[in-house]
């Protein structure tokens, strides 16, 4: 159990590709870190520098108090679990969980006694003698976490554990590992593009773009409190609509309508509206012209346009609705982004005294 | 050869055609007429009958019978000639030098190529072009390393006899006993080495590159990784180029031989092979030189049946 620091971290792969760059952070003991972002931002890269697959090229990464720039991967005191699983295959399960062990001269009966409590934890008992190639998916996922939890290590390393499992066992899976985390109390950063993992796995949330970090904070900071478009357009579904609108005399207008008194002078900016913060009005506000609707059971997704820009909007199922709605949203929902830069502005939207929202 | 060196294990594809027939049903092809699928394996069996089968039996039949020199006739002698061959100090010599020749070649040019692969993976892992270029040259040189082979060990200008007198050793080969010996296994393993060395580099290659990053957080000691993880999952390979060597130094040998004792094998090691050569067409003796190589036909055939029944079994197929 131990911290993990990142400081000014960065990858430059041989080819001059700027995989990872300047990415400073730091994880309190016991923590559960998701690292979440685009295919091909840099997760996985950031993940095997700590695991120490990968050459740091720049800064230091420190585990538990010591600096492991150049230490060996098995010096490290961390254990991974890889998205295709990796066990060795000529080994049964036991095998798999105790090699590790073995080659740290763990005496025998502590080695039987953690694959012993590890296999009664995972529910793996009735597989111990197997090889991995008469295990399903889900039962090598449960191996390969039981190959992690018996080396007790510093800190567990995932990279997208659960993305080759179907949809129903993921949603399992994934509890088992949030409750397993929490039981063993062992810091953990995990990898994964999915951002319903990443909501409900993580304390905190690191957002990758481009190999560096666009926003860290808890999910729902991070979901209520976008720290721009990138993140904003990243986290939540259906994604954030993004409008340009304009700031004109002190007032927020979308398509001509007023949405709220704003602080600053006249300027374009980026408005992000959440789909579920619009609602249904009866006359006045957004003129919502739909295009197509999205029956989900439980609700419907709305998609259509205001004037040319397009939005979505959740609403409950029900009856049919007409070709044109009419839409409101609460000021204290809506997000305001620089329309060049796409950073958060710090001012928030007012209530107006005479216009209705 | 006709297997292909992408194939980790060709005994793996053979193994599971035989055994689970019906694993693979969309290429099992469903034949209207019964004729057809005799019609096309038609050639290929009759090179089979007329190449193998066919002198197969008139071996075995030969070595029944004293034949005269002069094709004059042949008489029935039942065993005799089994007999005179076993009996025979010369004959038991030879097998004694084949037997420490087989291992000899067998082991050296496993354990080199399975060196040689295991440095050349480690250089290329990623190396997308270097991987062409090594397994390129690697892939045309083995007919051309084994006359070079042989020109190197020449007594006049050949190199490694002159870097043997350096060190006051006066190689002779074709003319003294251990020199040949010598000679003979280090251009038979010389030329094994490439084939032996595609094959393992294409297993390790085969090798999931998370399953050796998984031992390289498990295990600090490379030695370990390789001995726990790396070598049995090579064993398929390991498997058939075992049964491949042996087959090589014993048979396909005969040529490096023929060109080194230039024919004056009376001093020389020569293997079975050769003396099956030796007697039957210098020696004109069909009966006799019939007999040994149903002798070995059987020891060949012995020796692959016990491969596969006790190494076979241990090795693990992915
Ligand atoms: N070995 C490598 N050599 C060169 N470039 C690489 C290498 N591995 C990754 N990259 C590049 O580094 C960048 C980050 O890759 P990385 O694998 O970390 O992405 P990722 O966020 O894990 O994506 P994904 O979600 O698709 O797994 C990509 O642009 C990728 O092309
Ligand atoms: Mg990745």
């Amino acid at each position: 159990m131990a911290e993990i620091l990142l400081e000014h971290v960065g990858k430059t792969y041989p080819g001059g590709t700027q995989a990872v760059s300047d990415v400073s952070l730091s994880v309190a003991d016991g923590e559960f870190i998701v690292l979440v972002g685009p295919s091909g931002c840099g997760k996985s890269t950031l993940l095997r520098m700590v695991a120490g697959l990968e050459d740091i090229s720049a800064g230091t990464v420190t585990i538990g108090g010591r600096v492991v720039n150049r230490l060996e991967p098995a010096e490290r005191d961390i254990a991974m679990v890889f998205q295709n699983y990796a066990l060795y295959p000529h080994m049964t399960v036991r095998e798999n969980m105790s090699w590790g062990l073995k080659n740290r001269r763990i005496p025998k009966d502590e080695i039987a006694a953690r694959v012993e409590e590890a296999a009664r934890m995972l529910e793996l008992h009735p597989y111990l003698d197997r090889k991995p190639r008469a295990l399903s998916g889900g039962q090598r996922q449960r191996v390969a976490m039981g190959r992690a939890i018996v080396r007790q290590p510093a800190a567990f390393l995932f990279d997208e554990p659960l993305s080759n499992l179907d949809a129903k066992l993921r949603v399992t899976m994934r509890g088992e590992i949030l409750k397993l985390q929490k039981r063993l109390g062992t810091t953990a950063l995990y990898v994964t593009h999915d951002q319903l993992e990443a909501m409900t796995l993580a304390d905190r949330l690191v957002v990758l773009n481009g190999g560096q970090i666009e926003q860290v904070g808890r999910p729902l900071e991070v979901y209520h409190r976008p720290a721009s478009t990138f993140v904003a357009a990243f986290i939540g579904a259906p994604a954030m609509n993004l409008l340009d609108a304009r700031i004109e005399a002190g007032h927020l207008r979308l398509a001509g309508v007023d949405l709220g008194r704003v602080e600053g002078e006249a300027r374009a900016v980026t408005l992000g509206i959440r789909a579920e913060d619009l609602q249904l009005l009866q006359s006045g506000g957004l003129p919502f012209r739909i295009d197509v609707i999205e029956e989900l059971g439980a609700g419907r997704v709305v998609h259509g346009f205001v004037e040319d820009q397009p939005l979505c909007v959740s609403l409950p199922s029900g009856a049919e609705l007409p070709a044109q709605l009419h839409l409101g949203v609460a000021p204290e929902a809506l997000h305001l982004f620089d329309a060049i830069t796409g950073k958060r502005l710090p001012q928030s939207v007012h209530r107006s005294a005479k216009v209705r929202a | 050869m006709t297997a292909s060196p992408v194939v980790p294990s060709p005994f793996l594809r053979l193994r599971q055609w035989w055994t689970r027939p019906s694993a693979h049903p969309a290429k099992v092809a469903q034949f209207d007429r019964p004729l057809a699928p005799w019609l096309f394996v038609a050639p290929q069996l009759l090179i089979v009958a007329i190449f193998f089968y066919w002198p197969s039996v008139q071996a075995v039949t030969s070595s029944f019978y004293l034949e005269d020199p002069f094709g004059f006739g042949a008489a029935f002698v039942g065993l005799d000639n089994y007999r005179e061959a076993l009996s025979s100090t010369e004959y038991r010599n030879i097998a004694g030098f084949t037997a420490l020749f087989a291992a000899t070649v067998t082991a050296l040019s496993l354990g080199l190529g399975l060196l040689l692969a295991v440095k050349a993976d480690a250089v290329m892992r990623g190396a997308g072009a270097y991987k062409t270029a090594l397994i390129s040259v690697y892939a045309i040189a083995p007919p051309v390393v084994g006359l070079i082979g042989m020109m190197m060990f020449d007594m006049h200008i050949g190199p490694f006899t002159k870097a043997a007198a350096l060190f006051g050793w006066e190689m002779r080969v074709g003319i003294d006993y251990r020199d040949t010996a010598v000679a003979l296994i280090t251009v038979a393993v010389w030329k094994q080495i490439p084939y032996n060395f595609i094959f393992f580099l294409s297993g390790l290659q085969a090798v999931p590159s998370s399953v050796r990053e998984a031992a390289l957080i498990d295990a600090r000691s490379g030695w370990r990784r390789f001995r726990d993880v790396t070598l049995p999952l090579l064993a398929p390979t390991g498997f058939f180029l075992l049964v491949i060597n042996i087959t090589y130094a014993l048979f396909d040998t005969f040529g490096i031989i023929d060109v080194m004792v230039k024919d004056k094998p009376a001093n020389n090691p020569i293997t079975l092979v050769y003396k099956v050569y030796l007697d039957g067409f210098k020696g004109n003796d069909i009966g006799g030189s019939s007999a040994q190589s149903v002798i070995l036909m059987v020891v060949v055939a012995a020796l692959t049946v016990a491969q596969f029944r006790l190494i076979e079994r241990r090795v693990h197929y992915g």
